[in-house]
């Protein structure tokens, strides 16, 4: 009896698997992943491109991964590999292209649609000149780079100009100070009500120190080919000393206080704040109410205008190349998503600036508001080649809590960082020579 | 004909040897599954521990005890994550185990005494322990917050200077110490009221006759009879003091383990290693050195403490 009935649910279940091998067999659909961190507004505007793009090849299916925290992003991929499961094609923060190459996880871009000749002509300075061994390996929709952004409530309140952001170093310390209130002891961090600036390491302001406000002490963060570090000189120091100061010396806020550095300026807690166009995004999902202005970043003792260019990069993968139909689904869909229109729609929706030039008019980005101070950002930005991004991140958000929290001297602590990154570049070389 | 032959032979098995039968084929199905799942992976981690391993490359190079040797090149540096890692796990057990030993041992004594309501109170102190960790580490992370969070606002309240707790270099392994030592102790509790419960009434009755004092009592006979839950304890804390991570990464500013590698842990170590800077082979060879420490310790543990039961 038992066994019968077990036999008869044995084949029901034979059948129905059966059926659902057909029902795949028979249709030709080309189907391809897609994977990226989960940011709201890009996940957005992916799957309205994603929309577009099937709509315009009915052949093709794209499934789109984007249910990965950042933090686990690249621990998914990395358990995806050896699986031999993952993304067709994958976007990557640029700064981590080297050790997805080195592992031969990503293969170069294909010559059509992509020769040098038309990335270099279509493409933003900063994408033509991410080669790397000798090859194109990623090619992004958008780039970002760093600016300010001031609340404009908290600056009337506080009796200056809402109208007038900080345009120097200087007058961008007196106003964090001026902006800054606590209900206790005015050297205690923890007491602080209302952030005047509240430096990020873990965010964007580890760029803000390597790219820009060395630069305007004068110093050099590399040596010319990358591969010292250099950004522990007495320029350096002198910029770092400043940066540290806002939490050490002045009190103006921690990343530590008010839900962290990022979400405190979105929800309205502090005058200034540093970051990338993509909070655009990001305050008008979650606090379209807020009075802010975005401007270019003050300039620094030497009078230069620096920013940080940065981009995430989409990337063919290993397992697209092994099957030619795959391949020529993703290729498709990447150049897709790079065309200028594809700029366009992040552009509005993530407000991230296009990396094809030709998406909008310059003119026009340049006379937004909000954007424009990111896109006049483009032509004076510059980017670190990093090795590894994370630990040479690490390495500066250590710095900093030997600073604020160990006591140390900044030059001290700087020191200490330099031979650590010096080792992780060195490492990195020493395996390709 | 071997269909034949099988048949005879399970006509001549008696019932009982056929119940035994079944028993080892039905055990087989989690054996199997069980060496599949965690015995092979066990034994592949000791062979990525030979090889530059990267999970994202297609070729894994073999690179015989290089990664055994950076892996004292950097013990031997002044600073250096491996090192954080190794030294603040030790101090997790050094710590942790016996604090968290004594307090159940506390506690358990006293449950042992009370009657009325003694199932809630039981049930309070088991009920950490079937709670998810992270679920834990989130609710601690508030509590533990500046300003808003509940052990600042007292602190506040009785007029004492705040505390940065997960934020200090120097309190945060304490701080992180405390919510381990908590959630665990439930089950030491119940190993040791089982304990308590083996040891007859008729020994405290004798020695209250005697006219012995209550730490007599505990000295000598509750303290003996104890040693076996004491030792299965010892032993089972330390593991799992030493395999320390869940908490350390739900509590810690993105799971790093800091401020400045203050909380990081080997097995924390071991995975960002794996899973953040793909360097697979050297992962492995950490938790293979974890590995030799855990059977290190456990040997010394069980050689040492059993002594004492006799």
């Amino acid at each position: 009896m038992l066994r019968s009935r077990l036999l008869a649910i044995l084949a029901v279940l034979i059948l129905l698997l059966s059926l659902g091998s057909l029902v795949g067999a028979q249709d030709d659909m080309v189907e391809i992943e897609y994977w990226q961190y989960n940011f709201g507004a890009r996940v957005d505007a992916m799957n309205m491109l994603i929309e577009q793009f099937e709509a315009e090849n009915p052949g093709i299916k794209v499934v789109h991964n984007s249910d990965i925290p950042y933090a686990d992003f690249r621990t998914e991929l990395a358990a995806s590999a050896p699986a031999g499961v993952g993304p067709d094609i994958v976007t990557l923060y640029f700064g981590w292209i080297a050790s997805f190459v080195d592992a031969g996880y990503l293969v170069p871009l294909p010559e059509d649609p992509f020769s040098e000749e038309f990335i270099r002509e279509t493409f933003s300075p900063m994408v033509a000149n991410s080669k790397y061994q000798g090859e194109y390996w990623a090619i992004p929709t958008a780039v970002r780079a760093l600016a300010l952004f001031w609340n404009k409530d908290i600056l009337a309140d506080a009796g200056f100009d809402p109208e007038s952001p900080p345009t120097t170093l200087d007058e961008f310390q007196e106003i964090a100070i001026a902006t800054t209130q606590n209900d206790g002891d005015p050297s205690d961090l923890y007491s602080i009500t209302r952030q005047g600036f509240a430096a990020t390491m873990v965010g964007q302001n580890h760029h803000w120190f390597r790219d820009v406000l060395i630069r305007q002490y004068g110093g050099q963060p590399y040596s010319d080919d990358g591969r010292t570090v250099t950004y522990n000189s007495e320029e350096g120091c002198a910029a770092y000393a400043w940066l540290t100061s806002f939490a050490t010396e002045h009190f103006t806020g921690s990343n530590d206080i008010l839900d962290g550095a990022t979400n405190a300026f979105v929800n309205g807690d502090t005058a200034l704040h540093i970051d990338g166009s993509f909070r655009v995004g990001t305050i008008r999902a979650n606090n379209p109410d807020l009075n802010y202005g975005v401007a270019e970043l003050p300039v620094g003792p030497n009078g230069e205008k620096h920013t940080f260019g940065s981009y995430w990069t989409h990337g063919i993968t290993r397992r697209a190349n092994d099957d030619p139909a795959r391949l020529e689904a993703t290729v498709k869909f990447l150049e897709f998503i790079t065309r200028p229109e594809a700029g366009t729609l992040w552009v509005n929706t993530v407000g991230e600036l296009p990396a094809q030039l030709a998406s909008a008019s310059v003119e026009e980005l340049l006379m937004d508001p909000i954007l424009g101070p990111f896109s006049a950002g483009l032509e004076y930005s510059s980017a670190t080649f990093f090795v590894d991004e994370s630990a040479q991140r690490q390495v500066l958000i250590d710095a900093y809590d030997n600073i604020r929290l160990g006591g140390m001297d900044p030059c001290d602590a700087l020191d200490e960082a330099a031979a650590a990154e010096q080792e992780l570049i060195d490492n990195f070389w020493a395996d390709r020579e | 004909m071997e269909e034949q032959s099988g048949l005879v032979r399970t006509k001549r098995m008696t019932l009982a040897k056929k119940k035994v039968l079944w028993a080892y084929i039905f055990l087989a199905i989690p054996i199997v599954f069980f060496a599949y799942i965690r015995v092979y992976p066990a034994l592949f981690a000791f062979q990525m521990s030979l090889h530059d391993y990267n999970p994202l490359a297609a070729e894994q190079p073999y690179v015989g005890f290089e990664n055994y040797e950076r892996l004292f090149e950097q013990l031997g540096k002044r600073k250096s994550q491996t090192k954080s890692a190794f030294q603040n796990t030790i101090n997790y057990v050094l710590l942790g185990v016996p604090i968290q030993l004594c307090l159940a041992l506390a506690i358990s004594l006293m449950l042992n005494e009370i009657r009325f309501m003694s199932t809630l109170y039981r049930v309070m102190f088991f009920l950490p322990f079937v709670t998810s960790t992270i679920a834990i580490a989130w609710v601690f992370r508030m509590l533990y917050q500046p300003r808003f969070g509940l052990f600042n606002v007292i602190l506040q309240l009785v007029s004492l200077p705040q505390q940065p707790f997960l934020r200090s270099p120097q309190q945060a392994l304490p701080s992180v110490l405390a919510l381990v030592i908590w959630q665990g102790m439930g089950f030491a509790i119940i190993i040791f009221l089982a304990g308590l419960k083996q040891i007859p009434r008729t020994y405290y009755e004798a020695a209250e006759v005697d006219g012995a004092s209550r730490w007599h009592t505990f000295r000598y006979i509750t303290f003996p009879l104890l040693n076996p839950s004491i030792v299965y304890l010892l032993v089972l804390q330390t593991i799992s003091f030493l395999r320390m991570f869940a908490p350390v990464i739900a509590m810690t500013e993105q799971g790093r383990g800091g401020p400045l590698d203050s909380t990081v842990t080997v097995v924390l170590q071991t995975y960002r290693e794996a899973f953040q800077s793909f360097n697979m082979g050297y992962a492995s060879s950490l938790t293979v050195v974890l590995f030799a420490l855990i059977l290190g310790v456990t040997i010394i543990q069980l050689s040492v403490t059993s002594r004492r039961i006799n």
